[in-house]
């Protein structure tokens, strides 16, 4: 039983049979890369894993209890992080603030009105965003402002507030997406860190090979909004199956 | 001091002592002199100074930290002026219980038009807003009449019961007080030919503005502005880090509905009428162009937009051909009616004209309001000082790689 089991999940939109009856189990601390050609579903399915989408039918289940017709931010606070394609974070707030939102959310929920305590006197908090912005080599641009970052330190920032909530799944939506060479590195180094550090289970998209075959311990192959394979990396290279899935498309 | 730090305390303590000596700041001329006319020391405008400070203070929590642009606060202000004189023709002549009944009043209705409007954001819940104070303005006009008294406004009258107050019926109508002190009641101190008249009602509007911007201070400062300010920045990374962002956008609009309403019970209690005009949208709009003007976001701003508001409102409309040609009566005779001619649209019923220029260029030039304006004029100065110090490489060491 994995920490994510997605069973008979469909979705259509109007004619599109965007997903079709997917399976799919994430073992507990795996690095489950989910690939698959342009329009196979894969952001569909990740939607639909957070409570931004609603399958038609099928369920998803995250350690046990069933995430379908939450909201967002009720799957977050059961566990559930999420990295964008392009980062999301706070751009008009300094960098430090961007951690530290997470964790008040982590401390004091969806929703608490602390209007009348000074946000000085969260020692405890601060040195919380401290230590992970340490963890992530952020530290001295503390006092930045978030949107004045380079890309690649936004996603640093954007990974960094996912971390500190310490969820038990981490969804990354195509991190690389977009990065030169160099940033993609960085990145595939932070992530195997943050996987040697810590008791996290990550489930990634990516079109990268690169990075999928870099990270991933497991592999599922989508097509059509239906897996087609799912296998560890060495068993996934050079499949006939997913050869021609990717045919016709340039392997990048 | 009171949980305020650096320079958050230094800002409340000029405020403060802004307040305490504007009856003097605001009356910078001697009595008999041509510029006499300018002097805004009087209580009744001073009073308008710091109550629509209040309510642009509560406004500002709302737009300023979370962005959500309500065009109909005016209806809270309304509300609360109506609950304030129900309270006086009711219950008794004393402010504390009208005030409260404001407060709570506004924020009821907050609740529930928060609740609607903030299913939407951006224009759409502007647009929301705009037609509750709509409806609500057209309903104390006409409809709701035995509430409001429709276009003539509600009024204070010999008749009514004043529970607190004893059955006794006054001979003429009695007036707004705070335990005994009269809101009107006013000392003038005269110091050589100058003239500074202290107001009870105006220190007593004048102490709840401090009160209001001191709980705006520790707002802004507190993880809940912290929140309210990440909602402003990206509401969607907001639902993904677990926190919800209904509830907290409601909560700005619930307490800035409740500093609309405390300013409207303020207006009542300073001048115990109420009318439906306070409601139209013309009044939720002034509130708009004072928080953009001073600066929105900002802790002082809102109070510095009000103040500018008010006193071109009463000052500068003041300003007539006749004074014009007062001005100008030193150059030759066709000068200065060219002059006049020049400056009449600019000024007396014409200060609208000014007002709005100076907000297109506020808008334009300084999108941080005036309070953008006086930092800049700051960091200038402060350069300039480090400059003759020689200390250029501090300012490129803390910007690298820039």
């Amino acid at each position: 039983m994995g920490i994510l089991e997605v069973k008979g999940v469909n979705k259509r939109f109007g004619g599109l049979q965007a997903l079709g009856d997917v399976n799919l189990s994430v073992a507990e601390r795996t690095v489950h890369a989910i690939i698959g050609p342009n329009g196979a579903g894969k952001s569909t399915l990740l939607n639909c894993l957070v409570g931004k989408l609603i399958p038609d039918s099928g369920s998803v289940m995250f350690d046990g209890k069933s995430v379908l017709g939450r909201k967002p931010h009720e799957i977050n606070q059961m566990g559930i992080s999420r990295v964008f394609q392009t980062p999301e974070i706070f751009a008009d707030l300094t960098v430090l603030e961007n951690v530290m939102i997470p964790c008040f959310a982590r401390r004091d929920g969806a929703f608490r009105m602390h209007a009348l305590r000074s946000v000085r006197s969260e020692g405890g908090i601060r040195d919380q965003a401290e230590a992970m912005l340490a963890d992530v080599s952020m530290l001295e641009k503390a006092g930045a402002h978030a949107g004045s970052l380079s890309r690649g330190d936004k996603r640093r920032l954007e990974m960094a507030m996912c971390l500190v909530q310490e969820p038990k799944l981490l969804l990354l939506d195509e991190p690389t997406a977009g990065m030169a060479r160099a940033d993609t590195n960085n990145t595939i180094d932070l992530l195997k860190e943050i996987k040697d550090k810590r008791p996290i289970t990550m489930c990634i998209i990516e079109h990268d090979m690169h990075v999928v075959f870099s990270l991933a311990e497991r592999i599922t192959v989508l097509a059509q909004g239906t897996p087609l394979i799912e296998d560890t990396p060495d068993n996934i290279k050079g499949h006939p199956k997913v050869r021609e899935a990717y045919l016709g498309e340039a392997q990048v | 001091m009171l949980g305020l730090h650096g320079r958050d305390l230094t800002l409340f303590l000029v405020v403060t002592a802004l307040v305490v000596f504007a009856p003097v700041i605001l009356n910078p001329f001697p009595i008999g002199s041509s510029l006499a006319q300018f002097n805004a020391g009087y209580p009744d405008l001073m009073q308008r100074f710091v109550i629509y400070g209040i309510f642009a203070i509560g406004f500002n929590i709302l737009f300023g930290l979370t962005g959500y642009l309500s065009f109909g606060h005016a209806a809270f202000l309304g509300l609360g002026s109506y609950a304030a004189v129900w309270m006086f023709k009711l219950l008794s002549m004393n402010v504390i219980p009208a005030l409260i009944l404001s407060t709570v009043v506004a924020g009821l209705f907050a609740l529930v038009i928060g609740f609607i409007s903030l299913r939407r954001s951006g224009i759409y819940f502007s647009i929301l807003t705009l037609a509750f104070a709509q409806m609500m303005y057209a309903l104390a006009y006409s409809v709701l009449t035995p509430i409001t008294n429709g276009e003539t406004g509600l009024q204070l009258a010999l008749d009514d019961p004043r529970i607190l107050d004893g059955g006794e019926r006054p001979t003429s109508l009695p007036v707004t007080d705070l335990f005994g002190l009269e809101m009107r009641e006013t000392t003038v101190l005269h110091m050589g030919s100058w003239e500074f008249t202290i107001g009870a009602g105006y220190y007593f509007a004048g102490i709840l503005m401090l009160i209001a911007f001191y709980l705006s201070i520790r707002i802004f400062r507190s993880p809940f502005g912290m929140m309210l300010r990440a909602v402003k920045s990206n509401q969607n990374r907001m639902n993904y880090t677990g926190l919800n962002t209904r509830p907290y956008t409601l909560a700005a609009f619930v307490i800035s509905g409740m500093y609309a309403g405390l300013a409207g019970g303020l207006l009542a209690a300073m001048d115990p009428l109420a009318g439906a005009e306070r409601m139209q949208w013309t009044a939720s709009g002034e509130v708009v162009l004072m928080t953009i003007l001073g600066g929105a976001g900002t802790l002082l701003g809102p109070v510095l937009g009000a103040g500018l508001i008010k006193y071109f409102e009463n000052i500068f409309s003041k300003i007539n051909d006749g004074v014009l040609h007062a001005w100008f009566g030193a150059v030759p005779d066709g000068m200065e009616d060219v002059l006049v001619t020049v400056f009449h649209p600019f000024v007396g019923k014409g200060w609208h004209l000014t007002l709005g220029l100076m907000f297109m260029a506020v808008v334009i030039f300084l999108p941080g309001g005036l309070v953008e304006g006086g930092t800049r004029i700051g960091r200038l100065f402060r350069r300039r000082g480090r400059n003759a110090g020689g200390a250029e490489a501090e300012a490129a060491a803390k910007h690298p790689a820039e």
